[in-house]
């Protein structure tokens, strides 16, 4: 149980909690290495497959030290990557650090054009459906949210190019951008995977906003706040809404560690190179420096999205900010 | 018993529609062999053949009958994800009260565990660890329930904590009660609506995890009937205008649908809100 | 009315001009498709215009990919090496046949065993370096040098020296002879790069010169205005889009993204056929799916009951079901209509469920369980073939069990270990490359452990046969014996389909390996 009698208890937490976070980091790292190490075959056969004979297999394996004991590259790959070198992919000796870092950008510029749009959208929904609630309003918006995320990911993308695509030839099917393009063409090849995501995401963030502030406006306080006749859209919006922000920022964050890290299904079918395709790839080649590296970016942004969460999730919580 | 009657009695006409929904598909889950006009994995006709009255609603991409697939999807599809659901259930609530109510080590030591499975993409570590141990069935649901319980841990932990602050709670301690009757007693009673209304909501959501493995490849393997895998087998009619993965991914809505209008009466019942 | 080989003998023979050899033809209400066997190097029924970008939507490319020659696994590394941006000592043409690229010419001692080749003068690489025997050498060396990673390791392995004669000759020194060491050296993986490198730049003397890489995403080269084909990349930029899932490649060619595409999806092509504007192309290449049975453990090890799994199988069923019809029959044997001594009179085994209640009672085991293993990985439908092979068995009173395998590691962990399970063949050029590489006694991929001294004997002579006849002889008897004694169950051979848009004009398609050769990008051009 947090115990925190004072606002400066709240720098300690934030200490604490990175302090939680890198040791989480380090055994992240330490399962994906033991996870891929008990994956049947390895690299070199992965790689090679149906090609594969005794004698290049076992050349693969000794060019990449893949005979050395599991400890010993191990902690080789941990040394390295604690002083900044994050080693080259063992399928293809490129850098780490090339293969992840465009992906990474990629998967940024994808999960942060679809939040501008999605987040705004959902909370104000979210408000709007709160403060009409049981209107007929509010039941479309419900029903309309219920079935976006009711249907498969795949196949709302499926239908999106089907409709807006293949019969009416308005946007790319497949989202390949490359450094070839400018910012608005990558833009407008990105269409169609955010217009997907913000779908999905914005129906999650506006049901949970709607639920939690109706959740508060069943306390006292607003029963006081109606009592003193105060007008309806000034109770939701600036007395039960900040009350809130716990469960809503938690959602909200929550859905974008998702738009960075979960999205490899939208990624496979508009073939966009993010980090979640690679990751899987990497997966299926055994390659474990790229597994480790995207591995452990996942999980950071997840780490540092949830330790913000839970942060102003207790800054507004009272109960949980006095001790008993 | 006679309080839970009354309070279906109660409910409104939405939440009615749902329970109607979910009863439709249970009812389709349950009579499957006995309406399906084929088997299972029966090749009756030619691929992608539209309504007919040998085929209600055609056939799929091998030229099975999509109507007997929708049927037999349903008992699959939902005996799978009932059973992931229910275990799921029971490692994340019991190991939630249990982190809420002992506190200290045990809550501080579960709660990284948990922070640590959560900090990894759940498909990522799918993907892995069902590669090692393939893909059979009691893989998907121990899997599945186990990445799936972190979720339910942290609810469960975050109600419980919430209830133990309140005074009947601590009268119960001084009182002498144990453990295990204070989770069972004072303490699970009073997080059923929210914990009801995310057993629908993880219900659903298990659903479509296991129709994106089966997208890549690794969920529930052909020939057996599940909605999920049906919407992908058929997805390459879409670019040519047959619409027939249309019929299983619109089951999967309905009957998401369907439970998630149970689900919001149940947080309205958990809000005390009253209109 | 003379049929279209009777029309192209008179043309070939001077006895019929081009303008009244395409009105002959296409009276017959056919399209003028002519191989550049036939004609001048420079004379095309539709125009090849320079120009344009060519974009290509491949399956098969991954994050691993590389430009290393000797790895050269999936369609998207062996379409952007071999295909845009590298040559080989020997090409095959549409007809099947070897025809000189980086070699100008060869001929071999009678023994078959030493073959000299003339190198083409005036080559350059893209970094403007001249190609000689050295590069050549090195190049060779690639894949034969002791610790090499190379997948063509096995190709190479009877070459026991090379020795450079000048400039531009060399002498290959071979450890056995070999009547097809040409189709040998026209292999994908021997590409010719400068030496001293390690081939990472993707620097070769191919048609275009490569711009950027990145390995499964894309590839793009540009035309390379040196290049010593004068007839060939017509080009301005090749583009490769590494599109794996099936239904995003068929979409972005429908839209316009793309402009060809490869393996199309077997479901849908029937209505992509009717697409105005696409067109859908099917080679019958040397691709074939066996069931391989281990003959060195029991019960596969008698022959009886070989023969037996070998009648319980409908293949016209087979084909009809798994591949939709885009194939043919297999005979038990891994000869392709495509190769040249393919023994089209070998009688066709037929499904026989009877024939093989028989052999399975002659052979003691008629209540055997057999486990069949088999995953998506093996090829795509082996999962439905082994069920289906399941019920047809069952007619035959004979039990098959279908044991579905994880994608994941299938061939280190269920091929050539499971006693019966799924296997996918490219196929080779030559019937020597083929039964050497899987069917010797002792090859690294004899996937069904099979030792038979005859068709032992018959492989080492018939590979230094330069007799046609006696070697059509030869290669018919081993085809026979296979299909009579051997491990495997073939069903089918599988044919290739590819699409592209109107747009794209190419001429007789190679069969040897998908999008004519891999070299679509070299061969291919825009319509006027």
């Amino acid at each position: 149980m947090m115990k925190l009698a004072k606002p400066e208890g709240i720098t300690a937490l934030v200490l604490k909690r990175i302090g939680l976070g890198l040791v989480t980091l380090w055994v992240i790292s330490l399962l994906i290495f033991v996870g891929v190490e008990a994956l049947p075959g390895d690299l070199a056969e992965a790689v090679l497959g149906q090609s594969a004979t005794p004698e290049t297999v076992a050349a693969f394996r000794e060019e990449l030290k893949l005979d050395l004991p599991p400890h010993k590259r191990y902690f080789a790959w941990l040394g390295a990557f604690i002083q900044g070198d994050f080693g080259n992919s063992l399928a293809n000796q490129r850098p780490v650090v090339d293969l992840i870092g465009w992906r990474f950008a990629n998967s940024l510029f994808l999960a942060g054009v679809t939040a501008l749009i999605a987040v705004p959208v959902a909370v104000l929904l979210g408000i709007l459906a709160a403060l009409y609630r049981n209107t007929l309003f509010d039941r479309l918006i419900s029903m309309a949210t219920l079935s976006t995320i009711s249907f498969p990911e795949f196949f709302v993308a499926y239908i999106l190019i089907a409709l807006l695509s293949v019969q009416m030839v308005i946007f790319p099917s497949i989202s390949n951008i490359n450094d070839q393009m400018n910012f608005w063409q990558k833009l407008y090849a990105i269409i169609l995977p955010c217009l997907t995501l913000a779908m999905v995401v914005t129906a999650h963030m506006m049901r949970q906003t709607r639920a939690a502030i109706i959740n508060i406006l069943s306390s006292p306080f607003i029963e006081m706040a109606n009592l003193k006749g105060l007008h309806r859209l000034r109770i939701v919006v600036l007395h039960a809404f900040p009350n809130a922000l716990s469960p809503v920022i938690n959602v909200i964050a929550l859905n974008l560690a998702y738009l960075v890290v979960g999205v490899v299904i939208v990624e496979v079918v508009f073939v966009y190179p993010g980090l979640g395709q690679l990751l899987v790839d990497s997966v299926s080649k055994r390659d474990i420096p790229v597994v480790q590296a995207s591995g452990l970016i996942f999980a950071a942004t997840y780490v540092l999205l949830n330790l913000s969460a839970d942060v102003l999730s207790i800054i507004s919580n009272p109960r949980l900010r006095n001790p008993r | 018993m006679s309080t839970a009657i009354k309070t279906l009695l109660s409910a409104p006409i939405s939440a009615r529609l749902g329970m109607g929904m979910v009863f439709i598909t249970l009812l389709a889950a349950l009579l499957a062999p006995v309406i399906a006009p084929y088997g299972e994995t029966e090749i009756a006709a030619d691929v992608w053949m539209p309504v007919s009255s040998d085929h209600w609603i055609g056939t799929d991409n091998l030229g099975r009958d999509l109507f007997s697939r929708l049927m037999y999807g349903a008992r699959n599809t939902i005996a799978i994800a009932f059973l992931i659901t229910a275990l799921s259930f029971v490692i994340g609530v019991v190991l939630g009260f249990l982190a809420a109510t002992v506190g200290g080590w045990t809550d501080q030591f579960l709660s990284r565990c948990v922070d640590i499975l959560m900090a990894f993409p759940t498909l990522i570590f799918a993907l892995m660890v069902l590669s090692v141990v393939g893909t059979s069935i009691p893989a998907l649901v121990v899997v599945i329930a186990l990445l799936d319980s972190t979720r339910v841990y942290r609810l469960s932990r975050a109600v419980a904590m919430d209830i133990e602050v309140m005074e009947f709670v601590e009268a119960a301690r001084l009182r002498g009660e144990g453990l295990w009757w204070l989770m069972r007693h004072e303490i699970l009673p009073n997080a059923m609506p929210p914990l009801v209304a995310e057993f629908g909501l993880r219900f659903c959501f298990v659903f479509l995890f296991i129709a994106a493995l089966s997208f890549l490849g690794l969920g529930i393997q052909p020939p057996t009937a599940d909605w999920g895998s049906m919407v992908r087998e058929n997805s390459g009619a879409i670019t040519f205008g047959i619409y027939t993965p249309l019929w299983p991914a619109g089951a999967i809505a309905f009957l998401t649908v369907g439970v998630n209008l149970i689900v919001d009466w149940f947080l309205h019942i958990a809000s005390g809100l009253e209109d | 009315m003379k049929t279209t080989e009777e029309l192209e003998k008179l043309l070939l023979a001077g006895k019929l001009s081009r303008r009244e050899f395409i009105a002959r033809i296409s009276a017959l209400g056919l399209t003028v498709t002519l191989s550049p066997a036939l004609l001048s190097a420079t004379a095309y029924a539709d125009t090849p215009k320079r120009g344009g970008r060519l974009r290509l939507g491949l399956n098969g490319g991954a994050t691993s990919d590389t430009l290393d020659p000797g790895i050269q696994l999936a369609m998207m590394p062996q379409t952007l090496v071999y295909g845009t941006l590298a040559n080989s000592l020997v090409e095959i043409n549409a007809e099947g046949d070897p025809v000189p690229e980086l070699a100008e010419s060869w001929e071999s001692a009678p023994d078959a065993k030493t073959w000299v080749f003339k190198l083409r003068k005036g080559v350059e690489f893209h970094n403007g370096k001249s190609m000689d025997a050295d590069d050549v050498i090195y190049s060779m060396n690639w894949h034969i040098k002791e610790g090499t990673k190379s997948a063509a390791k096995a190709l190479v392995e009877s070459i026991v020296n090379i020795k450079k004669d000048d400039k531009h000759t060399l002498s290959f020194e071979l450890a056995s002879g070999n009547a097809d060491f040409p189709f040998t050296l026209s292999d994908y993986h021997l590409v010719v790069g400068p030496k001293d490198t390690d081939f990472s730049e993707g620097i070769f003397t191919g048609g275009y010169k490569l711009e950027s890489f990145e390995p499964g995403v894309r590839a793009f080269a540009v035309h390379n205005p040196n290049y010593f084909k004068s007839d060939r990349a017509w080009f301005d930029e090749v583009e490769i889009l590494g599109i794996n899932d099936v239904n995003a490649r068929t979409n972005a060619l429908k839209t316009g993204q793309i402009d060809v595409m490869n393996r199309c999806d077997l479901k849908t092509v029937h209505l992509f056929k009717r697409t105005p504007g696409i067109q859908v192309m099917r080679q019958d290449g040397y691709k074939h799916f066996t069931f391989a049975m281990r003959t060195d453990i029991a019960p596969y090890d008698n022959n009886d009951v070989r023969l037996a799994l070998k009648y319980a199988v409908d293949r016209e069923q087979m084909v009809k079901t798994i591949l939709r019809g885009y194939g043919r029959v297999g005979n038990d044997h891994p000869i392709s209509v495509a190769n040249r001594y393919h023994a089209g009179d070998l009688p066709q085994r037929q499904y026989d469920p009877d024939k093989a209640k028989f052999h399975l009672k002659k052979a003691g085991l008629a209540d055997t369980t057999f486990k069949f293993h088999a995953a998506e990985a093996a090829f795509k439908g082996a999962v439905d073939a082994g069920a289906l092979y399941k019920e047809q068995a069952a007619q035959a009173g004979i039990t098959i069990d279908v044991v579905r395998e994880p994608n994941d590691g299938y061939w280190s962990n269920v091929w050539m270990k499971k006693p019966w399970c799924a296997v996918f063949w490219g196929g080779r050029p030559t019937e020597d490359m083929m039964f050497s590489t899987a069917y010797a006694k002792g090859a690294a991929w004899n996937d069904t452990f099979w030792d038979h001294s005859r068709f032992n004997e018959l492989l080492v002579a018939a590979r230094a046969e330069l007799d046609e006849k006696k070697r059509a002889e030869m290669y018919k008897e081993m085809q026979g014996i296979v299909r009579d004694e051997g491990g495997v169950v073939v069903p089918m051979f599988s044919a290739d389909l590819s699409a592209a848009n109107d747009k794209v004009g190419h001429g007789k398609l190679a069969a040897n390996w998908e999008l004519d050769g891999f070299r679509a990008p070299e061969r291919w051009w825009f319509k006027s």
